[in-house]
């Protein structure tokens, strides 16, 4: 065969993925003068940060002055079911409020209090209002705001470009020993013509995002495949937490065209209650031990409720139940459908129109009364909408260390939804922003002082070579399955039998569905001859990447033999404090995965103290 | 004229569509081809395309990410008609007229319905950036709802680049280089009326960025699936305040008796980028085409 | 060279698109209601006489010069008033979207292939004096001062108060015209759009508020720029047929 043919660049510091996470890392570094590379798989702009919703959870104390890292830090950890890495969550208590301010400076405009500051929002799970927000386009101001500061930065951005491989000098995937080599670089192709392009960097960031599109009824964009995690993996990082996914409580269920797309949970922070066929609310009858002081327990407190804190009363009463964390309301709703109680399209109702005018629901949420007028023909001014649950989110990702983000492979770091740790068990709404923000600047400085303090490196031609040839082989074969067939048959494995409520029959049915797949994607061919933005050849490479983390997944899943959070399943119903110690961790080892149950870290004293403070 | 391969058989829950395949490397391509896909309720554009792009067509070509309208990934010509793909329902088109999909006219074509887009994150970079003044005592900004609702309209912008691709200066007469186009006036439209900005950006906005071109037939307005207002909230006060300082000659006389503190101002940033970073030569839109209606 | 490129499904030229609708409708009833506009008023300019009648006065003539003794050819009283309700239309931000498309065919339909030109300039060269539409907007608020002047005339029948149906045409016009006129974009900018941050600025909720009110207003320009041409042509139509003896005015009061 002849040498492949590729261009290369060189950069000190490299990130991968450009939502959020990526846009915060690549500033960091470049503020340090460092010369960047962001790589992005779309149009820079387009990533999946674009569809958060709601706001981004910050201590600003702007409405409720009462609020401090503190309370966040408390709500955060109990949201994620004490399995957060402690360090995380409180360095991201603690940054959040620095980090919005930040973007204001870059020209974010957030709506505002009648003072002038930003103003926050109630949210599941927060105690007190705390989401800084643009109506129901967050996501989109922040990634904006980024894009816009930070192409001015002096980074470089390949855009519609994929990686299909990291590239290491390290002895990858074998050994015991904590450290697996270093990162040297990447590899991968352009989209548009797919021709090949090496990056040599120092330092690598990844921050990839999600992997919801293993799922068939999920909220993701095309790109949510598991890529980051995939490719850290591949090169001897470890996966932590994979058995958490979140399954937002809030997505559409009709028309199936739509089905799975995202409601924010703002419409409940506005006021809005899930109702089933009967018009009962349905919350109140699911709220959680966990959550059973600080919950009310009747509908006339949880209005009261309502009402004082988003007028910026000090409230007495107790947050409604409709804001309890999300996988609680995605529970409550799958029970409420399964016991025949759900909406005539499978799914509940939530109702905003009886709770506030037309003027404020358009107001506050004119994405969603678009979104709804256009999509399903419903008027969420005077009709309730039909909401169902779907796959959000991954808690777990990329094992890294919390106070830099470094993976087990130096040089390599992560950032954002692919990295692990910061949510535990279930995230909250709008810990997610916040967490790009924090993690994306931490990932990036720490990445931009490794590179600085380190020298040049190089790449090993031989690996581009081998890489080459691993991308080009489904051309090379003369008949295969299809990719697409083969994705879709992944979703709904993965729907059916590692979804919102689990049992070790189905995940066991899991693994062995998942086996069958892998068989058959290292059978996919590509049809349509050249390699020119070939979407067939694209899903491939996406494939491979999501039966890795959807394995994970189902492994991680079926040792935790408990439910928590985003983990729920119906032969071990309840939380178990064996397993509130210990994290499950998979590597790469001798042709397989396995699978380490690694203890917490020790929470020191001052820590649990903050843990267990009252407000006064 | 366009070939067309023919789909075979029809029933009542079917539609055809029309997709424009072309593959800029492959010398003279480019034809309408005609698939058959089976409909279903509340289906959208991109839904079509997916089914045919899962059975009938693995290497087609398009853009999208979100498929809620939010991204503004997916944008191109439905029956002529600049739209986001993820946003037109199936059913606002009579079932058995077949369904056009053309990629945006504007662009060089890449493939199918890709087009190169880059020219637009290249102006981008060329406009100087927020600049805010120092910040209050406590180290926070005020600005009152009122100072931003106007501005909080432009930033509602997906970057979908339809209203470039409908906007005649750019699509007709092709002054790429001359005039940044709606969604960068709207942009510029925003930073000048930033409560906090401290940016002086109206000479570029009158020279470099051409403004003058916009005749203001409103199309950009038309097309926005966000539905933001450009002309009439955005370019059309931005052009008033570009007459403020350079064509009202009450203003220039009270400019010299009362000089007013002018924010500061700076030159266009460089254009750092060659035209297409990968090296591909564009094709070009002007050059050799083909009519492809029947 | 054919070997070289890749085709495209649309291209340049005049009327060139893939739409499928009746794009040409809008643009083809713009044409026609604008042209049959400026053929009347010429043919009205030209007229000289018939612009008045009892307490009535035609838009088209106010204020009223007399003319005739000046000793200019071909002048008349509406030749003298026109250019500047006609400046103001002219380069009204709504009438110059609607013949840049259905005269100018720049173009003439969204995504329809525009009028080629050599190089297109907009309003860059010889169009840039559209950025003085503020100062018609001036003379346009002076005449709005004339016009409900006229109507509070139309109201007295030789020292005493009355009502004809001539009143309420020019009640309807002047309604009409201030409508039109006070939606103006460069009225909104006029009064508080150049403001940047009104919570700071001298008078800014003044600002605020006038901005807002003309805003609302705005959104239906288009309209008011219709309703009131046509108001125009109605309130002219009516006195000059009282005045030509057609019809009769009816007195009500």
């Amino acid at each position: 065969m002849a040498e492949t043919k590729y261009e290369t660049h060189q950069h000190d510091v490299l990130v991968i993925g450009a939502g959020g996470a990526g846009l915060r890392a690549a500033i960091e570094a470049s503020a340090m003068g460092l010369s960047v590379g962001l790589i992005c798989k779309s149009l820079l702009g387009k990533a999946h940060t674009v569809m958060a919703e709601g706001g981004v959870a910050a201590a600003l104390g702007n409405v409720e002055p009462r609020d401090s890292w503190k309370v966040h830090f408390r709500d955060t950890m109990k949201g994620g079911r004490y399995l957060n890495q402690w360090r995380m969550a409180q360095l991201h208590a603690m940054e959040a409020p620095a980090r919005v301010n930040e973007l204001e400076e870059w020209g974010a405009l957030f709506d505002r209090t009648k003072d002038g500051r930003i103003l926050q929002r109630n949210f599941g799970g927060h105690k007190y209002p705390r989401l800084a927000h643009v109506g129901d386009r967050t996501g989109l101001e922040m990634i904006r705001t980024l894009q816009q500061h930070g192409v001015h930065t002096g980074m470089q951005v390949y855009m519609e470009c994929t990686v299909t491989r990291l590239l290491g000098d390290g002895p990858s995937g074998a050994g015991a020993s904590r450290r697996r080599g270093r990162v040297t670089g990447c590899f991968g192709y352009w989209r548009e013509n797919g021709k090949f392009v090496v990056f040599e960097a120092k330092a690598v960031v990844l921050a990839t995002g999600g992997i919801g599109r293993a799922f068939k009824i999920n909220s993701n964009s095309w790109e949510c495949t598991g890529d980051g995690q995939a490719l850290a993996y591949l090169l001897g990082a470890e996966l932590m937490d994979q058995e958490f996914m979140q399954f937002h409580p809030t997505g559409m269920v009709w028309p199936p065209s739509v089905r799975g797309t995202l409601i924010t949970e703002g419409v409940r922070g506005e006021g809005g209650t899930l109702r089933n066929k009967d018009k009962k609310r349905i919350m109140f009858d699911y709220i959680h031990p966990l959550y059973a002081s600080e919950t009310a327990d009747t509908e006339e407190e949880a209005d009261r409720w309502l009402a004082e804190s988003t007028s910026g009363v000090a409230s007495t009463a107790r947050r409604t139940p409709d804001l309890l964390p999300r996988d609680i309301v995605a529970r409550a709703i799958h029970t409420e459908v399964k016991e025949g109680r759900g909406s005539p399209h499978g799914g509940v109702f939530l109702d905003i129109f009886s709770r506030r005018s037309a003027e404020d629901i358009k107001k506050k949420l004119p994405a969603m009364y678009h979104q709804f007028k256009e999509l399903g023909d419903v008027d969420i001014t005077k009709e309730p909408m039909e909401v169902g649950p779907t796959a959000h989110y991954t808690m777990g990702g990329i094992r890294v260390d919390p106070e830099t983000q470094e993976t087990c492979i130096d040089g390599l770091f992560a950032a954002g939804e692919c990295a692990a740790g910061m949510h535990g068990a279930n995230r909250l709404g709008g810990n997610s922003l916040s967490d790009l923000l924090v993690f994306g600047r931490i990932a990036g400085l720490h990445a931009g002082r490794y590179a600085k303090a380190t020298a040049g490196k190089h790449v090993d031609p031989a690996q581009i070579e081998a890489f080459a040839r691993e991308a080009l082989e489904p051309f090379d074969r003369d008949e295969g399955v299809n990719p697409f067939a083969v994705h879709e048959d992944l979703m709904n494995v993965m729907q059916t039998y590692c979804g919102i409520m689990r049992n070790e029959r189905d995940l066991k049915t899991c693994l062995k569905e998942l086996d069958r797949l892998k068989e058959a994607a290292a059978r996919t061919k590509v049809v349509g001859g050249n390699r020119h933005y070939n979407t067939g050849w694209h899903e491939v490479i996406d494939l491979r990447n999501m039966l890795i983390v959807s394995e994970a997944m189902a492994r991680s899943a079926l040792a935790r033999k408990e439910s928590r959070g985003g983990h729920a399943r119906d032969d071990f119903a309840e939380m178990d404090p064996a397993f509130a110690k210990v994290n499950h961790v998979c590597r790469a080892a001798g042709g397989g995965m396995e699978l380490e149950a690694a203890p917490l870290p020790e929470v020191p004293d001052e820590i649990k103290k903050v843990l267990l403070e009252e407000d006064r | 004229m366009a070939h067309e391969r023919e789909g075979a058989g029809s029933s009542a829950t079917k539609a055809t569509l029309k997709i424009w395949r072309a593959d800029a490397e492959v010398a003279g391509s480019g034809e309408l081809v005609a698939y058959e896909v089976e409909t279903y309720p509340g289906m959208v554009v991109l839904d079509a395309i997916h089914a045919v792009q899962a059975k009938q067509a693995p290497d087609l070509a398009v853009r999208w990410n979100c498929k809620a309208g939010r991204c503004g990934s997916c944008s191109a010509e439905i029956n002529g008609k600049p739209k986001l793909l993820c946003m037109t329902r199936m059913s606002t088109f009579a079932p058995a007229e077949p369904i056009v999909v053309t990629p945006m006219k504007t662009w060089p074509l890449i493939k199918d319905l890709v087009t190169d887009v880059s020219h637009n994150y290249r102006v981008a970079k060329k406009i100087p950036p927020f600049a805010p003044r120092p910040r209050d005592a406590d180290g926070r900004w005020r600005m009152q709802q009122e100072d931003i609702d106007r501005i909080q309209e432009f930033r509602k912008c997906i970057e979908c680049f339809l209203c470039q691709d409908v906007c005649h200066v750019l699509r007709d007469h092709h002054e790429t280089e001359e005039f940044v186009g709606p969604r960068f006036l709207i942009h510029l439209a925003t930073l000048d009326m930033h409560p906090l900005d401290t940016v002086d950006r109206r000479p570029m906005i009158k020279d470099e960025f051409g403004i003058g071109y916009c005749n203001i037939t409103r199309c950009c307005t038309e097309v926005c699936p966000e539905h933001i207002v450009l002309t009439d909230n955005g370019i059309i006060p931005l052009k008033e305040r570009v007459a403020d300082d350079f064509y009202d000659p009450l203003r220039w006389i009270a400019r010299k008796l009362f000089p007013p503190k002018h924010k500061k101002r700076l030159p266009v940033l460089p254009d750092a980028e060659p035209a297409r970073p990968l090296g591909v030569p564009a094709p070009a839109n002007r050059a050799e085409t083909v009519d492809a209606e029947e | 060279m054919a070997d070289k490129v890749v085709r495209l499904p649309v291209v340049d030229g005049l009327g060139n698109t893939l739409r499928k609708d009746n794009w040409w409708v809008g643009p083809l009833v713009t044409f026609s209601v604008l042209s049959g506009f400026v053929v009347y008023a010429t043919l009205r300019a030209f007229e000289g006489a018939h612009y008045a009648w009892g307490p009535y006065l035609s838009p088209l003539a106010s204020p009223y010069f007399e003319t005739r003794d000046l000793g200019v050819p071909l002048l008349t009283p509406a030749i003298l008033i026109l250019p500047f309700p006609g400046l103001f239309r002219f380069t009204c931000y709504y009438y110059r979207k609607a013949y840049y498309r259905a005269f100018a065919l720049t173009p003439p339909a969204c995504a329809v292939g525009g009028r080629a030109q050599g190089h297109y300039n907009g309003e860059r060269k010889l169009l840039v004096f559209q950025n003085l539409h503020r100062y018609a907007l001036y003379f346009a608020l002076l005449f709005l001062v004339f016009l409900w002047h006229d109507f509070a005339k139309s109201l007295s029948w030789e020292g005493e108060l009355g009502l004809g149906v001539g009143s309420l045409v020019i009640f309807l016009n002047c309604a009409f015209l201030t409508l039109y006129t006070t939606s103006c974009h460069s009225f909104r900018h006029l009064v508080g759009g150049s403001v940047d941050s009104y919570s700071t600025a001298p008078l800014g909720a003044l600002r605020f508020r006038l901005w807002s009110a003309v805003s609302r207003l705005n959104v239906d320009h288009m309209a008011f720029a219709w309703i009131s041409l046509a108001g125009v042509v109605l309130c002219d139509v009516y006195i000059r047929s009282v005045a030509t003896g057609a019809i009769q005015d009816v007195r009500l009061l």
